[in-house]
């Protein structure tokens, strides 16, 4: 368990308040011309060296996607925060925007540097009305008190931070659609190559990094990657903010240590499933696109990249989402293949045709009206789907139900039986 | 020079080659929808997937630029399950219509779908259905059978520089469409139905026509412009059912316009399709040796001076060089082939060719553009421009004197008349320094801008503008008819003592001129044709035939083997794709015929001797399918300049000649975008798209 000392985000439960004055005491904004000072280099080699793996959910290492920057170019480099939060399940970064701004604003700085762009673009969800709106005073505060701007912070460093407002699609999470999106296009994802770090934001040197890695950073580089990196399990480091709900007793967010057991995290933190252990049927352990792991292999696992990846599931977002025995998980996965049919930008075939076609094969077998071999069928699309799309939304829309079919098989079987048994019954009744 | 191998063939490719076109290189077939080598690249139809060595999953052949070392495989079994996954997905919401789409038997869903489809669907859940779209009087839009490749958007946006068309919405209800209902304003819209896929965007006059494989294929030459497009004729019997483009790199690409394209119905209305003799007053049919005769009849004893001949447009070279040579054998110089009343020197071919060539625009970095609006009277040449500001983007450097129009890319507009372009000639204008400074500056002096009194001293007046560089003629005359080089080349102007246009016209008013032989001549100003006997040869019943008082009924460019000569000089062939009707005779065989009557005998019995007669006349002809390069232009200083415009020739694109005003597909376009409409003449704004 993470102690109380080694926590980032000590303001996540908004306790404290937002603004400058408090960050200060809470230690953000401190030294920060000093460890710019100390150069890119030594910044990259120590997010390297912290085994830092980005938080939006894929996983990359952040130190290695910092160094894909050019050293040198004649086109402006950029900086871009995913602050569109729309994973369902997952909230971690809009408490992190709302309750602690500053220690997002004193990464872009760093980020920024360590990259060469003098420009930072938080590209904030249109639903964050609230976060936005601290976030923007944030902003103000650090225009005011120096801390960006020219000459940010005393560093030297020449930084302006814009905030963008999304309009409420799930696609532009995807770092090149919400690219296009911030250019003043429609949300569709690029083809890649070329990276963002090629071209990226007006087809200039490009990062995109997710709200919780970047307002990490500081911290990293205030105590050292080394000591991020004796948090957790090798490759699987550090802290992460988790966020637990469904059938608990007390959804919350929560900041604990990568490799933390799913059971512990649950009763520990979220006051446990609610009926008791016993009661729980299946866990979304990384938000709505990773595969549902079963009771089983709940009561073991452990809640980092690698161990949820060798249960054919994933960390992701660390969204869990609980779902107790009272869960009727067909039909919660239909709604979620819903979700993902209404959320593909409709740009390529296998997402724009695929997800349609799961969502209505889905909702026949939440009520069971389908044959047994459609299962095998549906498993077969999904499979087509699946790496074959531009971006990764199609892989998203194919996990839920490939994680359903590979656990719960025989209670979809069993659904369709009562299903035809009903329906011949009633013509038995008919023809009496 | 990146090496990798594909299917185990290993191949060197310029760098930035992507994988479809090393695969096209080596010959090897990937299919595809999305993808077309003329536009962007958004690699959304997912149906080139290929295998690449090491990759984690297949990879978009059509995106995906070669790399050394790679390892490509087309053929494998991960290859096929993914293009059939793609293949099953288009195909769930495509309607099973094919028995009654146009697209049928040309389709590129349907050819891959043999190749790549599943013998039975699995898909047991209601199809999408779209509404229908209006987007004008020649694109008809069956929506259902979208497939969102959005190969219509990206030519709109590129190509044709009219972004009015976009992919709206999301997920499995995108919808390809306009937003706001309206027609596509561009004159190269039907080439959106050859760059779909599918039977969604079909062409409207052509709907349930016929059938591609109940249709006769002939290539040959488009004479709507004087670009010379490359054109297929499709037909079925004695009908024109359609034209396509044909791929020409040096002159259209693949595109065509419109009027090319959806003018043809006119070939079936207002034909002349038996000769017709005035009698009291009234035409009245007759055989072809009554009209012959009746001409024989007047012209007997007649003095050479006294007749006269004017060409039309669409005149082919083989005709007017039989009728130069029977004037010639009557005594007569009065030959005039400038019917607009262009006024420049004839003998100095590189005053009227373009001689930079279509293909040079491709080089060119600042452009002149006068009294010319070349969206209406070239739009592939216009369209080739806008290519090259895609290409230069802010280095492009273009202006323009005339009339400030919507050219589909930006321009600097200097002036209306030719005190500006003085200004640019003699210096005293800024952009002069910018065509000083320009390794290939193009001038692209319009024929409207020469038709006019003081036309000669126009051209001068350009000539004096110094675009010629190592290399590099940067002179460029941008003619509308596709008879006029030819004609020019020939020689089927003035000669020693004879009339121009205005003589040919005074002379008829004051009866020097007694007998005029109209060869398609239809947009001069009859009533100034007086007394004169008139012998119209045409293939249409408009202002010509109207006049007349024989009629010899010719034949259209679709129903005979002429040579046409497009404003670069570049001699192409258009061949017979369907018989004139009736009596109607190939042009040059009337000419002959007449001669014969005449008692002058031309020296030539079939096609060849009259082609070899044409390489006599000018060295053109010779070198079929090429330019003839003119050397460098030079002008002597002619008269003195009038201050007035320049005037656009053209006010309404879709009805420039005998056939497009017969054309009903013709006549909703103009009622549909209006008289001058399309290109917002009048409008201010500088034409930035894009």
């Amino acid at each position: 368990m993470l102690s109380d000392s080694d926590r980032i985000f000590t303001n996540l439960y908004g306790w404290e308040s937002f603004g400058l004055e408090a960050a200060r005491k809470r230690g953000d904004w401190d030294g920060t011309a000093a460890i710019i000072a100390k150069g890119k280099d030594w910044i990259i080699e120590e997010m390297k060296l912290s085994g830092m793996r980005g938080r939006g959910g894929a996983g990359f290492p952040t130190g290695m996607k910092w160094s894909f920057m050019p050293k040198t170019s004649d086109k402006p480099h950029y900086l871009v925060v995913n602050a569109d939060e729309g994973e369902p399940g997952t909230c971690k970064d809009r408490d992190i925007m709302r309750y602690d701004p500053h220690k997002l604003l004193e990464g872009c700085l760093l980020a920024c540097f360590a990259m060469g762009a003098h420009a930072c673009y938080i590209y904030i969800r249109g639903e964050f009305y609230q976060e936005a709106s601290n976030l923007q005073i944030a902003i103000d505060e650090c225009y005011d008190a120096g801390l960006v701007g020219k000459n940010a912070a005393g560093s030297g460093w020449d930084l302006d931070i814009y905030l963008h407002l999304g309009a409420g699609a799930y696609i532009c999470g995807e770092e090149t659609a919400l690219i296009e999106s911030l250019e003043g296009k429609k949300g569709q994802p690029r083809n890649k190559p070329p990276f963002p770090a090629m071209a990226g934001l007006y087809s200039c040197p490009t990062t995109v990094n997710n709200v919780e890695t970047i307002a990490a950073a500081p911290t990293i580089l205030r105590r050292g990657g080394a000591w991020f990196a004796s948090i957790g399990r090798p490759k699987n480091v550090g802290t992460k903010v988790f966020c637990i709900s469904g059938h608990v007793n007390q959804p919350c967010n929560v900041e604990e240590e990568m490799g933390i057991p799913l059971k512990e995290l649950i009763e520990k933190h979220a006051g446990g499933v609610r009926g008791g252990w016993d009661n729980l049927l299946a866990v979304i352990p990384g938000g709505s696109s990773t595969p549902m792991i079963p009771r089983d292999i709940c009561d073991t696992v452990l809640m980092d990249f690698d161990a949820l990846k060798d249960v054919k599931s994933g960390l992701g977002t660390a969204a869990v989402i609980v779902m107790d025995k009272s869960t009727d998980l067909i039909k919660a996965i239909a709604r979620l293949s819903k979700f993902y049919m209404h959320e593909s930008c409709g740009q390529c075939t296998p997402c724009r045709e695929g997800t349609g076609w799961m969502w209505r094969v889905m909702e026949r077998l939440a009520r069971g009206n389908a044959r047994v071999d459609e299962i095998d069928m549906l498993i077969d699309v999904s499979k087509e789907i699946e790496g074959h799309t531009i971006c990764a939304h199609g892989d998203a829309a194919a996990w839920p139900i490939q994680g359903l079919v590979r656990h719960f098989r025989p209670m979809i079987e069993q659904r369709i039986a009562d299903y035809h048994e009903v329906q011949l019954s009633g013509h038995r009744m008919a023809a009496e | 020079m990146p090496t990798l191998s594909i299917n185990g063939i290993s191949i060197e490719v310029a760098p930035g080659t992507s994988i479809i076109q090393a695969c096209e290189q080596l010959g090897i077939e990937v299919p595809r929808f999305c993808y077309h080598e003329r536009l962007s690249v958004p690699a959304n139809c997912r149906m080139c997937l290929v295998e690449q060595k090491g990759a984690p999953k297949p990879v978009a052949s059509c995106a995906m630029p070669c790399a050394d070392k790679m390892e490509i495989f087309t053929d494998s079994e991960l290859v096929h399950k993914a293009r059939k996954g793609v293949m099953e997905f288009l195909l769930i919401n495509h309607p099973l219509d094919c028995p009654i789409c146009d697209q049928g038997g040309e389709c590129d869903l349907q050819d891959q779908a043999l190749g790549y489809g599943f013998d039975r669907g699995r898909y047991l859940e209601n199809k999408r259905a779209v509404n229908e779209k209006y987007l004008g009087p020649l694109i008809k839009t069956f929506m259902t059978r979208c497939i969102q490749c959005t190969r219509c958007v990206r030519f709109a946006d590129e190509i044709a520089g009219a972004p009015e068309i976009g992919l709206l919405g999301r997920n499995e209800m995108v919808e390809i469409g306009t937003y706001v209902e309206s027609a596509i304003t561009s004159e190269l819209s039907g080439n959106l139905v050859d760059v779909c896929p599918v039977g969604a965007l079909t062409s409207k006059p052509y709907a349930f026509a016929a059938r591609p494989w109940e249709l006769k294929k002939t290539d040959s030459i488009d004479v709507f412009d004087a670009v010379g497009c490359n054109i297929r004729i499709d037909a079925r019997g004695p009908e024109v059912m359609r034209v396509l483009p044909r791929v020409n790199e040096d002159v259209n690409e693949e595109w065509i316009a419109d009027k090319s394209r959806h003018a043809i119905d006119g070939l079936l209305l207002q034909r002349l399709d038996r000769p017709y003799v005035r009698k009291n007053g009234k035409l009245t049919a007759a055989t072809w040796p009554e009209a012959l005769a009746a001409i024989a009849a007047r012209v007997k004893g007649v003095d050479g001076s006294k007749i006269a001949a004017i060409a039309g447009d669409m005149a082919d070279a083989e005709a007017l060089i039989a009728l130069k040579d029977l004037m010639g054998a009557l005594g007569s110089t009065n030959l005039e082939c400038r019917q607009d009343g262009g006024r420049f020197d004839p003998a100095n071919r590189a005053g009227y060719l373009f001689n930079s060539t279509i293909a040079g625009i491709d080089q060119a970095d600042a452009f002149l553009i006068v009294g010319t609006n070349p969206r209406w009277e070239a739009p592939i040449i216009n369209a080739r421009i806008r290519k090259r500001f895609l290409t230069l983007r802010e280095n492009f450097k273009a202006a323009v004197i005339g009339s400030n129009l919507d050219l589909t890319y930006p321009y600097e507009y200097l002036g209306a008349g030719p005190q500006t372009l003085a200004d640019v000639a003699e210096g005293r204008h800024p952009f002069a320094e910018e065509l000083k400074n320009a390794k290939n500056p193009m001038l692209i002096l319009g024929s409207g801008a020469v038709a006019r009194p003081d036309g000669a001293a126009i051209q001068a007046l350009t000539g004096k503008i110094d675009v010629s560089r190592e290399g590099w003629n940067g002179f460029n005359f941008l003619h509308r008819a596709a008879g006029r080089v030819g004609a020019l080349d020939i020689g089927f102007v003035p000669g020693e003592g004879g009339r121009d246009l205005d003589g040919i016209f005074d002379g008829a008013g004051t009866g020097a001129i007694e007998i005029v032989y109209l060869l398609g001549a239809d947009e001069i100003d009859m009533t100034k044709l007086g007394r004169a006997f008139v012998i119209y040869q045409g293939h249409h019943g408009d202002a010509g035939a109207h006049r007349a008082d024989v009629i010899l009924p010719g034949a259209a460019y679709t129903e005979k083997n002429a040579t046409y000569v497009n404003t670069e000089g570049r001699a192409q062939i258009a061949r017979l794709a369907v018989f004139p009707p009736g009596e109607a005779r190939e042009d040059w065989k009337i000419v002959r015929a007449l001669a014969e009557t005449l008692g002058k005998t031309l020296p030539y019995d079939s096609l060849g001797q009259v082609r070899r007669r044409l390489a006599d006349a000018a060295p053109v002809f010779l070198s079929v399918d090429s330019v003839t390069s003119a050397g460098p232009a030079s002008f002597a200083a002619a008269g003195t300049v009038a201050d007035m415009p320049f005037v656009m020739p053209i006010e309404n694109y879709y009805m420039t000649d005998a056939i497009s005003r017969a054309s009903p597909t013709m006549a909703k376009c103009t009622e549909e975008f209006g008289v001058g409409g399309q290109s917002a003449i009048g409008q201010i704004g500088t034409g930035t798209h894009g």
